[in-house]
């Protein structure tokens, strides 16, 4: 995957995108993935919950919301999914490889809060 | 061995056990019956459609992704608009994408190695690859491939030098992930067909890197 992609196309002068049209979260940006445990279908692995991470892209286009899709809700729910990038240390402090090593997720727009 | 019980009495390698379910359907098992039958009943789809989808993952395999990563290889263009929209360009070379997933392909390098794992069950990129190996669904695989992935990879064969970055994507919604093996030196003089022969699964996911010595078995 190349840097330079996924990028959020600028818009138009004057053209307003609808809610939720456009990403919340820019790349480079630092965020929190949020320590919720709903009841029912989710898609956020537990051992990433609370944890620190930078966005390294926005996924185009919106996606459905898997958790809502998973009850056959599916109209109208689509917002973006980022590539989440998060050093291997920050999940595991005894991590033993290189300090350089990451985990790279899909991270529903819902899910995240800046940091 | 003889197996003078099974009516003959001669030394051979194959066993007589009998291929057969000796137990009675598990939890899962009666689930999965009583909501299929339900859905055919309800006229949501019927056996047709069954078979047909059976026939769609059948028909593809690591020999789609080989091709992918070959033509990637040989042709510059191709591969960054790879790696720019792997769908689109899985698309390219009529490869369809019957279950709505995106495509990310994850490009190794000398300075990066990707690994690709579904922690939460078997998320794989099934349009170019076909369906998991079982270790690939296991927890085994699911669980160490994030905590400690370079002790897998030796398991593999793999040693990735301390100054290569490990990432390792975990697919859990909407985006597969393919990975972009380095092609292997020694293949300069390889033409796409012979490129591809080289191209197994594995390098595929990540957990071993490509070889121009080893053939992918058809």
């Amino acid at each position: 995957m190349q840097d330079n992609i996924a990028e959020t196309k600028p818009l138009a002068p004057k053209a307003v995108p609808a809610l939720g049209e456009t990403a919340v979260y820019a790349k480079g940006e630092a965020v929190r993935i949020l320590d919720r445990t709903p009841i029912g279908h989710y898609r956020v692995p537990l051992y990433l919950r609370g944890k620190h991470g930078v966005i390294e892209s926005v996924i185009e286009p919106t996606g459905l919301n898997n958790e809502e899709e998973g009850y056959g809700r599916n109209a109208g729910s689509k917002l973006h999914y980022y590539r989440v990038a998060i050093p291997m240390t920050e999940i595991w402090p005894g991590y033993t490889g290189s300090p350089r090593d990451g985990l790279r997720i899909e991270i529903f727009e819902t899910w995240l809060e800046r940091n | 061995m003889a197996h003078e019980e099974n009516g003959h009495d001669h030394d051979h390698d194959h066993s007589h056990a009998e291929i057969g379910q000796t137990e009675r359907p598990g939890y899962y098992d009666n689930l999965e019956t009583v909501v299929r039958e339900l859905l055919v009943s309800k006229g949501y789809f019927g056996p047709d459609e069954i078979r047909r989808q059976i026939e769609v993952l059948d028909s593809r395999t690591p020999a789609l992704g080989a091709m992918v990563v070959a033509r990637a290889w040989a042709d510059d263009a191709f591969r960054k608009r790879l790696l720019d929209d792997g769908r689109a360009a899985c698309e390219e070379l009529g490869i369809t994408f019957y279950d709505q997933t995106g495509l990310i392909v994850l490009e190794n390098t000398d300075k990066v190695h990707n690994l690709i794992v579904c922690t939460l069950c078997s998320c794989y990129p099934r349009p170019v690859l076909g369906l998991p190996p079982d270790w690939y669904k296991l927890k085994p695989y699911r669980a160490r491939a994030v905590s400690e992935p370079r002790k897998v990879l030796a398991e593999f064969g793999t040693i990735i030098p301390d100054d290569v970055e490990i990432r390792v994507s975990d697919s859990t919604a909407m985006v597969r992930f393919l990975v972009l093996p380095k092609r292997p030196e020694g293949t300069e003089d390889f033409d796409e067909v012979q490129l591809a022969a080289i191209v197994t699964r594995d390098t595929m996911i990540g957990v071993v890197e490509a070889s121009k010595d080893i053939r992918r078995g058809e």
